[in-house]
């Protein structure tokens, strides 16, 4: 028995791009669909590493971050939980002259955005952070930069939307997407058939193969992240860390766990990935360099997700080049969290007016394509094919 | 304890002088004596005493739990719960029962310093 | 020939039978294990330099102990034998290896996984109270340290190595103050045809509890766990029977509800799971002669299914005899079928002890909502109702991720039973249809300092 829904939306993918763009979509009146293949933030929306950061981003990716700040900052009344958001500040890190000039640069080039960038001398830097290692030479501050836990506020948001109202499908895999006429079809097995005018591709590192359906190509790659936890260590890190060129991230949870990040994992499939032999022992040695606090401490578990990247580390956001209603919002290489809230308002801004006050030019799908074609038109049957 | 119920034998008190003690001796008492220090204070543990052994055949905890507060004494006894976690006085962590107690180990058994 | 590397996971009774075996057909295992002494825990060995002979530390089944240990002293000088050894991960045909604070990595080309069992434990308030232990634990301390976890001890729970140890404690002088089964008399009476399958089992256990009745050990038998109770460390325990609450004075408490398994590296390894209704969770998939589904992986003895420590000494030398045959050696098919018909005949025994010592299936629904569940975390039975309430999860990896039950040190060793039985009976459905939590490495802490030493390089075959 073929279920059938219309809906103004239709939305691929249950992460924190989809379910945002949900949630703003019910705030403003639109009725939604939302198609999730297995549980909604259960990829890499729900196990990154929780860095709610704008520090460190290219300066186009500035406006839209600026904008998910403001959102960070009504969480519990946007999504009923504070999902463990502290603004912590995010601190990154200098290991030589070189790293110093680069981040003081940055810091130059982004004055007008508001992050109020804080430079620290190695002798400021010994005095605020006394826990830091010698291999830190000096350090930028980012004072509203904070934490959240993912695997809280990436499920939270998709629970709100479904609160308004939005018709959330978990375990509903998208089978067939087609066009028929000017609205989208959908299914799922022989079960569920949706219609909609709007469909958001928000389907993370897979993506890619609902953009090529309608003959828009990218050259995304999926990316794994090395994550691990310690058991729970007495406080001693308040901020968030990065550092600058990259390697290591790391950051202390209330509960005393702390989160660290850096190298790759490998993929199990085209699913599940794990955190890798090679890059572990590397890992730990650059943490307890950074952190000698943690030389008696263990890592208690490990773990990887699936990312998309693209060549240039920007995300794509924005309409299709080829199919009109079609809007994408994928390939955040790692960095999509902190964007998500003010991912899923622009969604909401261009399916409501067509645009968006966000600056998301340099991050249209048209720059991977010399010349985009048309959009296929026809019945919905015959161009159907299987996805994801 | 307040409860409407007898509670045989609340009145037997126990006849161990060291009433505080979780692990009692019923065998293998005649081995090497090994010396280590338990929160500051001296103490006499025998070779092949565990970690574990070593502590409650004197104390009534190895930890406290991080979140109530509460002490801790193990509880597996063979490396799966990891529940019995002890510091040493350098900041070292290791798992009780899976250590033998070494001459001159300095243990902690109260809140954890810093590394 | 050369190219045939078998590493065995596990010097327990199923590890050193399938050692053994490997090496009477000219191969050189590498035996790695996590303790100090091969022997696994039944047949655990005392450090060295303990003096007590095995008939004091295992009873009747010295004699199987003495030839297993035997069997390992044996072959030594035939095996490459790592002990003191964690294996943390598994990644491209390599093991991860921890000793002595160093990690390195070794190849293999084909795996015996014999990784064994723990406690399965089932909470009751005041259950991290010190002196609370699990029944092996008691079992730890008695054979391997020869102490009593306590002066006054109740043991508790059900299972057959609940009267085993009771007994054993006894024997050693250690007052056993109550014995406090959760299965009735009536579901032994019923189990005993099944049981006669194993006639030597079935009798010890019944003189077990003979000898606890008539030495004056108070027996209770279809009773409920109510409560631990006490301030530092525990000094009573109470329980519940035909509607009335009684408790005793104790200084320390053991318990357990059989046995679970550690399948672990099997996870990671990649083995397909299945969910198993006797053992009521889900357990890596062999087939009868120990073939996971994955080639040249070999699951043998309670690390894939709890079987006891006799079938366990057969599913090793039957994994071994597998892989043999599969890496083209000549093998004793008969040898082979005997130990598969003897095998096959420890199911239906198992299905017998299930039935004289039942799961206790009411046990989610009359857990308190202020009982701790996951002792590394302090998550309570309330906190994961309650995220099963506002937020629909059913599944446990969903709830781990929210509720953090089984994140902590021991990633859901202890509490993944009771907190999977907690969420079956919150959101109404039944065991094997809330999932199970997923295997990550470290398959135990693994410690930054390992990463301070170098390396050491491994050779391969």
């Amino acid at each position: 028995m073929m279920e059938r829904i219309t809906a103004d939306v239709a939305i691929v993918g249950g992460g924190i791009m989809g379910a945002s763009a949900a949630l703003f979509l019910r705030r403003i009146g639109f009725s939604v669909v939302l198609l999730e293949r297995d549980l909604c933030g259960s990829r890499s929306s729900g196990v990154n590493y929780g860095g709610v950061r704008r520090q460190g981003r290219p300066l186009n990716q500035l406006p839209l971050s600026q904008r998910a700040q403001g959102l960070w900052a009504r969480l519990p009344e946007l999504i009923g939980t504070d999902g463990e958001y502290v603004r912590s500040g995010h601190l990154k890190i200098a290991r030589s002259e070189a790293d110093l000039a680069s981040l003081e640069s940055y810091r130059d080039r982004t004055q007008g955005f508001g992050m109020d960038l804080q430079m620290l001398s190695t002798r400021a830097l010994r005095e605020r952070c006394p826990w830091l290692g010698r291999v830190a030479v000096g350090a930028s501050l980012c004072p509203g930069d904070g934490q959240a836990n993912p695997r809280l506020v990436s499920p939270a948001f998709a629970l709100a939307a479904r609160r308004l109202g939005a018709d959330v499908r978990e375990q509903t895999r998208v089978d067939e997407l087609a066009r028929d006429g000017d609205v989208f079809v959908l299914r799922s097995g022989e079960t569920l058939e949706v219609r909609a005018k709007h469909l958001l591709n928000c389907a993370g590192a897979w993506a890619d193969r609902i953009a090529a359906q309608f003959g828009e190509t990218v050259p995304m790659e999926a990316g794994h992240p090395e994550m691990a936890v310690t058991e729970p260590l007495p406080a001693f890190m308040d901020l968030s860390l990065g550092v600058e060129g990259g390697g290591v991230y790391a950051r202390q949870v209330a509960r005393g766990n702390c989160v660290i990040g850096g190298g790759r994992g490998y993929a199990l499939d085209d699913q599940r990935a794990r955190a890798q032999r090679s890059g572990m022992a590397g890992l730990m040695q650059q943490t307890v360099e950074l952190l000698p606090a943690l030389k008696n401490a263990h890592i208690i578990r490990t773990w990887s997700g699936t990312e998309g990247y693209l060549p240039d580390r920007l995300p794509v956001i924005g309409p299709s080049a080829t199919t009109p209603g079609l809007i994408h919002a994928f390939g955040f290489a790692g960095g999509g969290f902190q964007l998500g809230p003010g991912v899923g308002a622009v969604l909401a801004d261009l399916v409501s007016e067509g645009r968006s006050a966000t600056p998301i030019g340099d991050f249209s799908i048209q720059r991977f394509s010399a010349s985009p074609r048309a959009a296929t038109t026809g019945l919905a049957s015959s161009t159907s094919t299987s996805v994801v | 304890m307040n409860s409407s119920v007898d509670i045989p034998g609340a009145a037997e008190k126990t006849k161990s002088t060291k009433s505080t003690a979780l692990m009692h001796r019923v065998a293998e008492t005649g081995r090497k004596p090994v010396g280590f220090v338990l929160n500051g204070q001296p103490l006499t543990a025998l070779a092949g005493d565990t970690v574990l052994t070593a502590v409650l055949t004197y104390s009534a905890r190895l930890r406290f739990s991080e979140f109530s507060g509460e002490p801790r004494a193990g509880f597996c006894l063979m490396g799966a719960c990891q529940d019995c976690w002890v510091t040493t006085e350098s900041g070292k962590r290791l798992r009780a029962c899976g250590t033998f107690i070494e001459e001159g180990m300095r243990l902690v058994t109260g809140a954890e310093g810093l590394a | 020939m050369s190219s045939v590397q078998p590493v065995i996971v596990g010097a327990g009774p199923a590890g050193v039978r399938a050692a053994q075996a490997l090496v009477a057909h000219g191969l050189r295992p590498v035996v790695v294990d996590e303790a100090p002494r091969w022997g696994g825990q039944i047949y655990r060995q005392p450090p060295e330099g303990f003096t007590r002979p095995k008939q004091a530390l295992y009873g009747f089944e010295a004699g199987r102990a003495d030839a297993l240990h035997g069997a390992m002293a044996a072959i030594l000088d035939k095996v490459d034998y790592r002990p003191d050894t964690l294996v943390w991960s598994a990644e491209g045909g390599k093991l991860d290896l921890l000793r002595n604070g160093a990690m390195s990595t070794l190849a293999y080309s084909h795996l015996i996984v014999a990784t064994g069992a723990t406690d399965r434990v089932l909470p009751f308030p005041g259950w991290t109270l010190p002196g609370v232990y699990t029944l092996g634990a008691a079992q730890v301390a008695l054979k391997f340290q020869g102490c009593a976890i306590g002066s006054r001890v109740v043991f508790a729970g059900t299972g057959p190595l609940l009267y085993l140890i009771a007994y054993q404690y006894a024997k050693a002088g250690a007052k056993v103050v109550a014995v406090l089964d959760t299965a009735g008399f009536a579901g032994k009476v019923a189990a005993v045809p099944a049981m006669l399958r194993q006639p030597a089992l079935l009798a010890k256990g019944l003189y077990y509890l003979g000898w606890l009745r008539t030495h004056g050990v108070a027996v209770h038998q279809g009773v409920e766990l109510a409560a631990a109770e006490g301030g530092e460390r525990v000094q009573a325990m109470r329980w519940r029977k035909s509607g009335r609450e009684y408790a005793v004075a104790c200084d320390a408490v053991g318990f357990g509800y059989a046995l679970r398994s550690e399948t672990q590296l099997a996870d990671l390894l990649g083995c397909r799971f299945a969910y198993d209704k006797l053992q009521r969770g889900a357990l890596p998939e062999r087939d009868a002669a120990g073939r996971s589904s994955v080639a040249g992986v070999y699951l043998a003895g309670d690390g894939a299914g709890i079987m006891g420590a006799d079938a366990a000494e057969w599913a090793g030398e039957r994994a071994a005899l597998a892989l043999l045959a599969d890496t083209g050696q000549l093998v004793d098919a008969s040898r082979a079928l005997w130990l598969e018909n003897r095998l096959a005949r420890v199911a239906g025994f198992r299905r017998g002890l299930e039935r004289a010592f039942p799961f206790p299936a009411g046990w989610a629904a009359a857990a308190p909502d202020d009982l701790v569940v996951c002792r590394c975390e302090e998550i309570t039975a309330g906190e994961l109702r309650r995220c099963v309430a506002d937020t629909g999860a059913r599944e446990m990896n969903r709830l781990k991720a929210l509720t953090r039950v089984g994140m902590g040190r021991c990633q859901g060793r202890t509490c993944g039973v009771a907190a999977a039985e907690i969420l079956a009976q919150a959101c109404v459905a039944q065991p094997d249809a809330v999932g199970r939590l997923r295997g990550q490495a470290p398959i135990k802490p693994l410690p930054f300092s390992a990463a301070a030493v170098p390396a050491v390089p491994q050779e391969a075959a």
